[in-house]
């Protein structure tokens, strides 16, 4: 090598500074937007290590592929009700009269390349979003971390709940099928049973008299653009509110009120909540693949004189489906009005209570416990056994409804009548969440004067002494639960370049 | 020789050595784990890869989900062991400042805003007002054309069916069904003539067509003569959510709706016998023509299918 070139290459590198290129464009960044000071922070933010911290990652991404997904099933969905004559590979339906949205789903499903997966993934992304969300939200329930200062974060994923309940409902429906066609004329009763305003609402959201042909086009809009824009909004708010407020951590080892353990953001979070943001994609293609879902050309296009047997909603539609099949048929009718109880009550009123008194949680805990204080580290739920308890009856109520959405195919699988499963699931859904709710304090109790609970177990090792006595002693810790013993340390700020070759004299090693 | 050419170590500020264990990997063997995180990671790059070219030849669906989704799943294994095990183990600690600013500090953010700005309402109060005003009558006033353009206000169609004095009972394919044509528990779906076809006749003049008997079929008292030659109809559409009553148990007489198992008994007016419908289904007077077709001999005497708020709103409407 000429020594022209390298005193070049010298000077290059001199010009670059110590961490040459990318150096160069952090500088150039901070020189116009200031972040180097932030963006240290940041790269130095502690994610603590618990697998529950994961619930809320799960919901985060599938709502990514959520977004991936959607956007090329836009490319080829058609939002219009007018009719077409069906012409497709799938020669059972050929030359049905079918709406263009049934039409163009079945053309994602049969000719788009690589549609059918599109679809599927789509379909079991939004059935693991709302899942996740609502896994995650017992997590922050049953842990205390909606506890102030957080709860408008808790307001917000609330919010986010319903938001994905209701814009996978309307996604559902955007195929024009059969199944679903029959969920919109229940969602249409539904809107038409609220007393006073019910006809118009109904009447103003489908266009008319039911089915209205501003159906598919408004749902369209609904689900594709508006809902997702004010989902997008809210989880930025969400995610920015984590950043602001940091995250929460179970009590441990060095781990206070005033600080936080675990995992800086880079590389250790990155690499792993990146790797998890693939797990989650990967799982989806996978169920995409393997498991049907929606299978839309076995129901058939929406008639509204025409029905399946055994339908049933997505599973997060469930619980109100069980509600309006379990609530008696009590219609109030007077006043020269009617007032549709029988679907009003379990429909409207029932999950108005349910999410309300959600809402309303944080602030009835502090009402009733009196604690202001503001709170970073977590509770264990055994440790508040009056909350855990309601949250388990709350929750075994709401599955026992979600069961009540399959009375008829539980009569037929168990071979009873309808009327002994009817009856036996408005007792279940009263009585289980009774008992649960002691059972659940009990175990709560004994869990506190259990030593130890939560931690790993260790095998005993069983003696014999002299005496002919014998005696267990614990083993120590694993090896792997050791490193969680160690103290915190701040994360290491290194500021100095890799070492270069030795160079000797007149060599030198050359620049990548 | 420049200061450049130096040696230079990594050093940490906060006197950590380099051999400190927390900056060690967690993973005992690290080169072991290196190699298997190799393997899984070029496995899922093949799999990627494979996805591509199965993508390139319209391979089956499952195929493309298969590979697509074993590749991304192998890549994030094998990213999580990455961070897992061969990063640094921690843990490392961050301070948590307090979100609240000192009392100094809130006060004067509270003053600015309270002070400064009640001065000003203050002042102008008729100002603030008047503004005040406008803008939330504005606020109400955009609603209503957007509220009122959104759909018709919903009268006539709620309250009536197509079916008329005279309206020939059709069936989905528009064949008028004459009394010859079912046998004694026999059902079949029929509409107004005309309106087999439209999105309105499905939706709302569905009717249920059945034969009971020989005989002229009294369901209930004053309904002697809606139901010739045991020819009997209902609205289809369920009273409890507006669903199609599809199933007819015709051992029990019943109609089943299969969305909540509501059963109606149509030998006695299809009042309820099961399940959260409120109401029996409205039926439909029948009358036969000298051509032996089923005509109807009116309109439903009351609004079909769910109830809603001004369900009553009818003329000579007794339900």
């Amino acid at each position: 090598m000429s020594d022209a070139s390298a005193t070049n290459k010298r000077a290059q590198r001199e010009a670059a500074g110590p961490y040459g290129k990318i150096g160069q464009t952090l500088n150039e960044l901070d020189d116009r937007l200031g972040i180097a000071k932030g963006g240290r922070t940041f790269m130095d933010k502690i994610f603590p290590d618990h697998w529950s911290f994961m619930l809320g990652e799960i919901a985060l991404y599938s709502f990514v592929i959520l977004l991936v997904t959607g956007v090329f099933l836009t490319l080829y969905f058609v939002p219009s009700v007018a009719t077409v004559i069906y012409h497709g590979p799938y020669k059972p339906m050929d030359g049905q009269r079918v709406t263009e949205a049934w039409d163009s789903t079945m053309n994602i499903s049969f000719t788009v390349r690589g549609g059918l997966l599109m679809r599927q993934m789509h379909h079991w992304a939004c059935d693991i979003f709302v899942g996740a969300i609502v896994v995650h939200m017992a997590r922050v329930f049953f842990t205390g971390a909606f506890r102030k200062p957080r709860e408008l974060n808790w307001t917000i994923g609330l919010t986010l709940l319903i938001l994905a309940i209701g814009n996978g409902f309307l996604g559902y429906s955007l195929p024009d099928d059969l199944v679903s066609g029959t969920g919109i004329r229940i969602a249409y009763s539904i809107m038409e049973s609220i007393p006073f305003v019910g006809s118009y609402l109904a009447f103003w959201v489908f266009g008319g008299n039911f089915p209205g042909t501003a159906t598919i086009p408004r749902f369209f809009i609904l689900h594709v653009l508006i809902l997702p824009l004010v989902i997008l909004g809210l989880v930025g708010g969400h995610l920015f509110l984590l950043v602001r407020q940091k995250h929460t951590q179970f009590p441990g080892k060095g781990r206070t009120e005033k600080n936080v353990v675990g995992s800086p953001m880079f590389p250790v979070f990155i690499a792993k909540t990146t790797g998890f943001l693939f797990i989650v994609g990967g799982i989806t293609a996978l169920l995409g693949a393997f498991a049907q879902i929606n299978p839309i050309w076995q129901f058939g296009p929406y008639d509204a004189a025409r029905i399946s047997y055994a339908v049933q909603p997505d599973w997060y539609m469930g619980f109100l489906d069980g509600a309006l099949r379990i609530w008696p048929s009590w219609s109030f009718m007077g006043f020269g009005h009617t007032i549709p109880l029988e679907v009003f009550i379990p429909a409207v009123i029932l999950p108005g209570i349910i999410f309300n008194v959600a809402y309303l949680w944080p602030l009835l805990e502090r009402k009733f416990t009196k604690d202001n204080e503001i709170h970073h580290l977590l509770d264990r739920p055994s440790d508040r056994p009056k909350r855990t308890a309601f949250g388990v009856a709350v929750l075994v109520f709401l599955a026992m409804l979600h069961i009540a959405s399959s009375t008829d195919v539980i009569a037929n699988f168990f071979h009873l009548s309808l009327e002994s499963t009817l009856w036996g699931m408005r007792i279940l859904v009263i009585v289980t969440p009774i008992i649960a709710y002691p059972l659940a304090y009990k175990i709560c109790k004994e869990m506190q004067s259990y030593r130890g609970g939560g931690k790993r177990k260790t095998p005993n090792i069983v003696s014999r002494t002299a005496e002919g006595e014998y005696v267990a002693t614990p083993t120590p810790a694993y090896g792997e639960d050791v490193g969680h013993e160690l103290d915190a340390t701040p994360v290491p700020t290194y500021i100095e370049v890799e070492p270069d070759e030795p160079v000797e004299s007149g060599v030198r090693t050359v620049d990548r | 020789m420049s200061d450049l050419e130096e040696h230079r170590t990594p050093v940490s500020l906060n006197g950590l050595s380099e051999d400190d264990l927390r900056l060690q990997p967690l993973a005992k063997n690290p080169q072991t784990v290196e190699r298997v995180i190799a393997v899984t990671f070029l496995f899922g790059t093949l799999f990627v890869a494979a996805f591509g070219a199965s993508f390139w030849v319209n391979a089956k669906p499952w195929i493309l989900g298969a590979t697509m989704g074993a590749g991304l799943f192998l890549l994030g294994v094998g990213l999580v062991a990455w961070g897992k095990y061969l990063m640094p183990r921690g843990p490392f600690v961050e301070e948590r400042h307090t979100l609240a600013n000192s009392d100094a500090d809130r006060e004067a953010f509270a003053a600015a805003i309270v002070e400064r700005g009640g001065s000003v309402v203050k002042r102008r109060k008729m100002l603030a007002g008047i503004l005040g005003g406008g803008m939330g009558i504005f606020g109400i006033v955009a609603l209503f054309p957007l509220l009122r353009s959104l759909g018709p206000l919903p009268k006539g169609t709620l309250f009536h069916t197509d079916w008329r004095k005279g309206s020939y009972a059709v069936d989905q394919t528009g064949r008028r069904v004459n009394v010859g044509d079912l046998a004694i528990g026999s059902i079949v779906t029929v509409f107004p003539e005309g309106t087999e076809n439209s999105d309105r006749g499905q939706a709302v003049d569905q009717t249920v067509l059945i034969r009971i008997s020989n005989q002229n079929f009294t369901t209930q008292k004053g309904r002697e003569t809606w139901g010739p030659m045991g020819y009997v109809a209902y609205s289809k559409l369920c009273t409890h959510l507006g669903c199609p009553v599809g199933l007819y148990e015709q051992q029990l007489q019943l109609l089943v709706c299969p969305c909540h198992q509501s059963m109606f008994n149509v030998t006695n007016g299809a009042i309820p016998q099961f399940g959260p419908a409120p109401r029996p289904l409205p039926q439909l007077p029948l009358y036969i023509d000298s051509n032996g077709n089923i005509r109807a001999q009116a309109d439903y005497d009351q609004p079909v299918g769910p109830g809603f708020f001004e369900r009553h709103r009818v003329t000579g409407s007794k339900l």
